[in-house]
């Protein structure tokens, strides 16, 4: 049963935690709140919390410098793509190592996890030529598949561990009753693990989003997602910060609202096998 | 269970992804290698179709004899030995926390987890303007109330600044996981201990922490893989200046900056090195604690 | 499942309509360029060069170390993911030796080639040949505040010393009020700090090279100079200037924190223009200081736009270009802006608009644009040509290491000789790698 809790200590607690959150959020919630001041206000002395003159302002320049809703729609399509694909090319591995384990399967998971510690940079020549004597550089398909690969060993491990969670009897019984290979994975194993594919998809949605060394390096302008989109807002001339804070809201809040909105999947999905 | 069929289709379904992999990895990983011994400058006109010259160990002597090479792999090191420890401890104090009752939990959770989200060229930029400026930045002005002198991070206290950043992005993470064991805890297991006025910090170290081993390794392992490349927190704060240039940027210098490919290559080549040392070296424990 | 379809399905209309935008318009142009005032002003008015030829324009404006980044991989990859590049005058002679870049020996005769500042015409040329049409130049002077130098009972001279900044900078700091007697760069990087110290280190008759391509920092004219900055800069300027860029020193001196600055005359635009400079009506110039050697410490620069060979759109390339940096543009900004707003230092016949010489930076602008010598940079003859720079491959690399030796000289974490001494090594190492001695 629950531990009897004293009031005193529970108000105590929520203190404790709410100023934690609070110190955590803040540089994000600090950066919405310059992205609606006027430039000379972002950079007040002392820092305005209140009454500023709220603008928006600042979404319009940056709006009306770059096309918003491309860069996004790119982000949603590479993070998106590379996911699903990675996903496919990843349940029937992910499964024949859950359920039909060999000696080599930990070494095999293992070493799909160290090909992620290659530095990205080492090999940016390469991956570039390739690119290049391929068309595939600024194009959207060739980044699906560069970050595909970057986060298949994630995917992998992540499924890995939701499947091992299914009992095996479960299968067994369903191969009595003449289930085939396909019908098993099909109708028995996919909806157990729905919940599992589901939080997989969006912690490697987010990885995706985020990544900005090959998005950057592999695109122009047709592929440019909102990693592309800062890079432009970094630092120009003169004040900067109130617009460098829209351009930075515009650029995480759709992760940031989804990620919010799926959290209880996320928790899950971040767990790893780690619960047992 | 498994039968020879399932056996010899498991090895069939998991081919896709290994093979793929495969490719992935030995395809640039061998033109690296070829790179690294050869001298390709592009810059002075070298390139693949009119021949690189072949100039065997020289770009290995030459990166590791450079004067930049151990304070890198040091670099490397200390950050993702400081954003580890700070994001383990940290993160277990922040979930034995957050298990705790109170009023709002879904709320602060939220709010903990929102750095997660936030792409690492984003989360630098904040940081370095917004927070860090040494004029205009929040501790500046913090600083100030105080009555102290602004400093100046990303010069000053350059290590630790990189540190603070990566690990503001990644305590969520590590929180998370963590959370999600301790609520998995036997509380009356817990309660027992209470019960027989075990103090906290006891049952803290000899119910608790054990209970976290599984998790934690599994925050180190997963952190260590996306730590040992951090690339945009470096290149938006401080390109690598002030002690601050691991041997991923040093790589990136040679590569990008000097335009020296077989230098970089061989780089690139002592970094895979690294990175499979520390991997071994997690593995060994990784692999012990996830047969559990 | 049927949300995956539905994805596919709507990526697939995605690409539909990207496509039939694509060929309605005939051609398009990629253009990478730098997030600078004057070029995203020019964005501003692509739709008219658009509606002019019908060819559309795609911008991907990158800030400057991201866009080196990326054009260099591109160019040097053969990746042709670009019709123009913005690049400099470091980047233009040795693309264009390369064979990298398109000659702009097609530009027609209204363009007008020989009306643009012989300084950055041979600037942007190799062998003779123009690889890069200026979008504004620049050299680089003193901006200082009338009000701080009268409140302090000084006159800043038309060419002043290195003595006289510092007396300048002694008199005008004012610590408890947050207002510094000057800002100078000392961000890493060669563009950034580098390009500073360099051209700095040039009025103190220091080199970077002597004629056999050894490395000159155990000279005592570079400890000298970077003695007298660092001690410059500790003393009397900002905290925290090891990380101050153009950017940064720009927000600084248009919040009135520093009573004077030397950088870009590009500058001077924007720290007199009232809508963003709090100090816009009390801004003096004067040529960058000497040190009695006959050497300014001013440097030679232009953003350029060239056309990478690897383009199957050269001529509408060519076209944009003519566009971008004529005459024409010019006075299209001018009408819009006012002519304080016009992309200086490219062209003669600006200065010799009447309109433009009531511009109260204009004419300090031009002088210290001609008191630039990119083949004499400094007292002793160079095997090089470039003031800011050394305009070989290999500079880039070398100097963002060295300008990251000083800076943290600037940030209190080594000595001026420790940092020469690895300056030293690590520039005759790589020149070593690069086969110069």
């Amino acid at each position: 049963m629950a531990r009897a809790v004293s009031t005193r200590r529970k108000i105590a607690t929520t203190a404790l935690a709410w100023a934690i959150g609070l110190l955590i959020f803040f540089p994000i919630f600090w950066t919405i709140l310059t992205s609606f001041k006027t430039e000379a206000q972002a950079i007040a002395n002392p820092p305005l919390f209140w009454g500023f003159d709220f603008t928006l302002e600042n979404y319009a320049v940056v709006q009306e410098r770059s096309n918003y809703m491309r860069f996004l729609w790119n982000s949603v399509i590479i993070a998106g793509g590379s996911t699903l694909l990675g996903i496919v090319i990843a349940v029937p591995a992910a499964w024949s190592m859950a359920f039909v384990p060999s000696r080599r399967t930990k070494d095999i998971l293992l070493w799909m996890l160290s090909t992620k510690m290659l530095p990205a940079v080492g090999v940016l020549y390469p991956i570039s030529l390739i690119f290049v004597q391929f068309g595939l550089l600024d194009t959207r398909g060739g980044l699906i598949v560069v970050l595909m690969f970057i986060n298949l060993p994630i995917i992998v491990w992540m499924l890995y561990t939701y499947f091992r969670e299914i009992p095996g009897e479960i299968l067994e019984a369903a191969r009595m009753d003449g289930a085939g290979l396909k019908e098993e994975i099909l109708y028995v194993l996919t909806p157990m693990a729905i919940p599992g594919i589901a939080s997989t998809i969006l912690l490697n949605f987010i990885l995706a989003w985020n990544e900005a060394f090959w998005t950057l390096n592999l695109t122009a302008a047709s592929a440019a997602p909102l990693t592309a989109f800062i890079a432009s807002y970094s630092s120009p001339e003169g004040l900067f910060f109130a617009k460098l804070s829209a351009a930075s809201t515009m650029a995480i809040a759709p992760i940031l609202i989804l990620g919010w909105f799926s959290q209880k999947q996320l928790v899950r999905g971040l767990t790893f096998g780690a619960v047992k | 269970m498994a039968t020879q069929h399932s056996r010899s289709a498991a090895r069939f379904m998991m081919a896709p992804a290994v093979i793929l992999l495969l490719g992935w990895m030995l395809v640039p990983l061998t033109m690296t290698v070829w790179f690294s011994f050869t001298r390709y400058l592009p810059m002075r006109g070298d390139s693949i179709e009119r021949g690189l010259e072949w100039v065997g160990f020289e770009n290995y002597v030459r990166f590791i004899g450079s004067s930049s090479f151990w304070p890198s792999v040091q670099a490397t090191l200390v950050i993702v030995g400081g954003v580890l420890a700070i994001t383990v401890v940290l993160g277990v104090l922040l979930a034995i926390l957050l298990d705790q009752p109170f009023w709002g939990q879904g709320i602060v959770r939220i709010l903990v987890i929102a750095p997660f989200f936030v792409m690492p060229t984003v989360s630098a930029l904040v940081w370095k303007n917004m927070m860090m400026d040494p004029v205009n930045g929040m501790l500046a002005h913090l600083w100030r109330f105080f009555g102290a002198t602004p400093v100046s991070w990303l010069s000053e206290a350059s290590v630790q600044s990189i540190i603070l950043i990566v690990s503001w992005q990644w305590l969520p993470f590590a929180t998370l996981i963590l959370l999600t064991a301790i609520q998995s805890l036997d509380s009356e297991q817990l309660e027992a201990a209470e019960m027989d006025g075990a103090p906290v910090l006891s049952r803290f170290w000899h119910i608790v922490l054990p209970h976290l081993g599984r998790a934690i390794t599994i925050v180190i392992l997963i952190q260590t893989i996306f730590l040992l490349s951090i690339f945009a927190e470096i290149f938006v704060t401080t390109g690598g200046s002030f002690g601050t240039r691991t041997l991923t940027y040093l790589i990136f210098q040679r590569v990008v900056d000097s335009q020296n490919i077989g230098l970089g290559s061989a780089g690139g080549v002592y970094a895979i090195i690294l990175a499979n040392i520390v991997a071994i070296f997690l593995m060994r424990i990784v692999g012990k604690n996830l047969d559990k | 499942m049927s949300r995956m379809t539905a994805l596919r399905a709507s990526g697939a209309l995605a690409l539909c309509l990207v496509a039939a935008a694509a060929t309605a318009q005939t051609t398009t142009l990629t253009i990478a360029t730098v997030n600078n005032g004057d070029m995203i002003r020019m964005q501003g008015y692509t739709s008219q060069f658009t509606e002019q030829t019908g060819i559309a324009i795609e911008w991907v404006t990158l800030e400057e170390n991201v866009l080196r980044q990326r054009v260099t991989t591109d160019i040097t990859t053969n990746g042709g993911q670009f019709d123009i590049m913005t690049i400099g005058m470091y980047e233009t002679p040795i693309w264009g030796a390369n064979g990298w870049l398109v000659p702009l020996d097609g530009l027609s005769e209204a363009y007008d080639v020989d009306d643009i500042l012989p300084a950055m015409r041979g600037g942007l040329s190799h062998e003779g040949t123009l690889y890069a049409a200026p979008f504004y130049g620049e050299s680089s002077m003193v901006m200082y505040r009338t009000d701080l130098m009268e409140a302090a009972g000084l006159e800043m001279p038309e060419a002043p010393t290195w003595d006289d900044i510092r007396a300048a900078a002694e008199a005008m700091t004012d610590r408890a009020n947050e207002v510094y007697g000057i800002c100078l760069r000392g961000k890493p990087g060669w563009g950034e700090g580098g390009a500073l110290i360099t051209a700095t280190a040039n009025s103190f008759g220091a080199r970077w090279f002597d004629e056999d391509w050894n490395a000159q920092f155990d000279t005592p004219e570079w400890e000298a100079a970077l003695t007298f900055y660092v001690d410059l800069m500790n003393n009397f300027g900002p905290p925290g200037y090891a990380t101050n860029g153009f950017n940064e020193n720009l927000s600084l001196f248009q919040q009135g924190r520093c009573g004077m600055w030397i950088d870009a005359t590009v500058a001077a635009s924007f720290v007199t223009n009232p809508n963003d400079s709090s100090v816009a009506d009390s801004v003096g110039f004067a040529l960058a200081p000497d040190n009695g050697l006959g050497r300014r410490s001013n440097w030679l620069w232009a953003w350029a736009l060239a056309i990478p060979a690897g383009t199957q759109q050269a001529d509408a390339a060519l076209q944009f270009i003519e566009w971008a940096t004529s005459r024409d543009y010019i006075a299209l900004v001018a009408e819009n802006e006012g002519w304080a707003n016009v992309p200086p230092g490219a062209r003669t016949s600006l200065y010799e608009t009447p309109d433009y010489q009531a511009v109260p930076f204009a004419d300090m602008t031009l002088r210290s644009i001609n008191a630039a010598d990119p083949t004499n940079p400094t007292v002793d003859p160079v095997p090089y040509v470039g003031i800011q720079f050394v305009a070989i491959p290999e500079f880039a690399g070398i100097a963002t290491e060295v300008s990251q030796e000083f800076a943290e000289v600037y940030a209190g974490q080594q000595t001026v000789q420790q940092a020469l001494a690895n300056a030293q090594a690590l520039t005759n190492d790589a020149m070593e790698a690069a086969g110069y001695r």
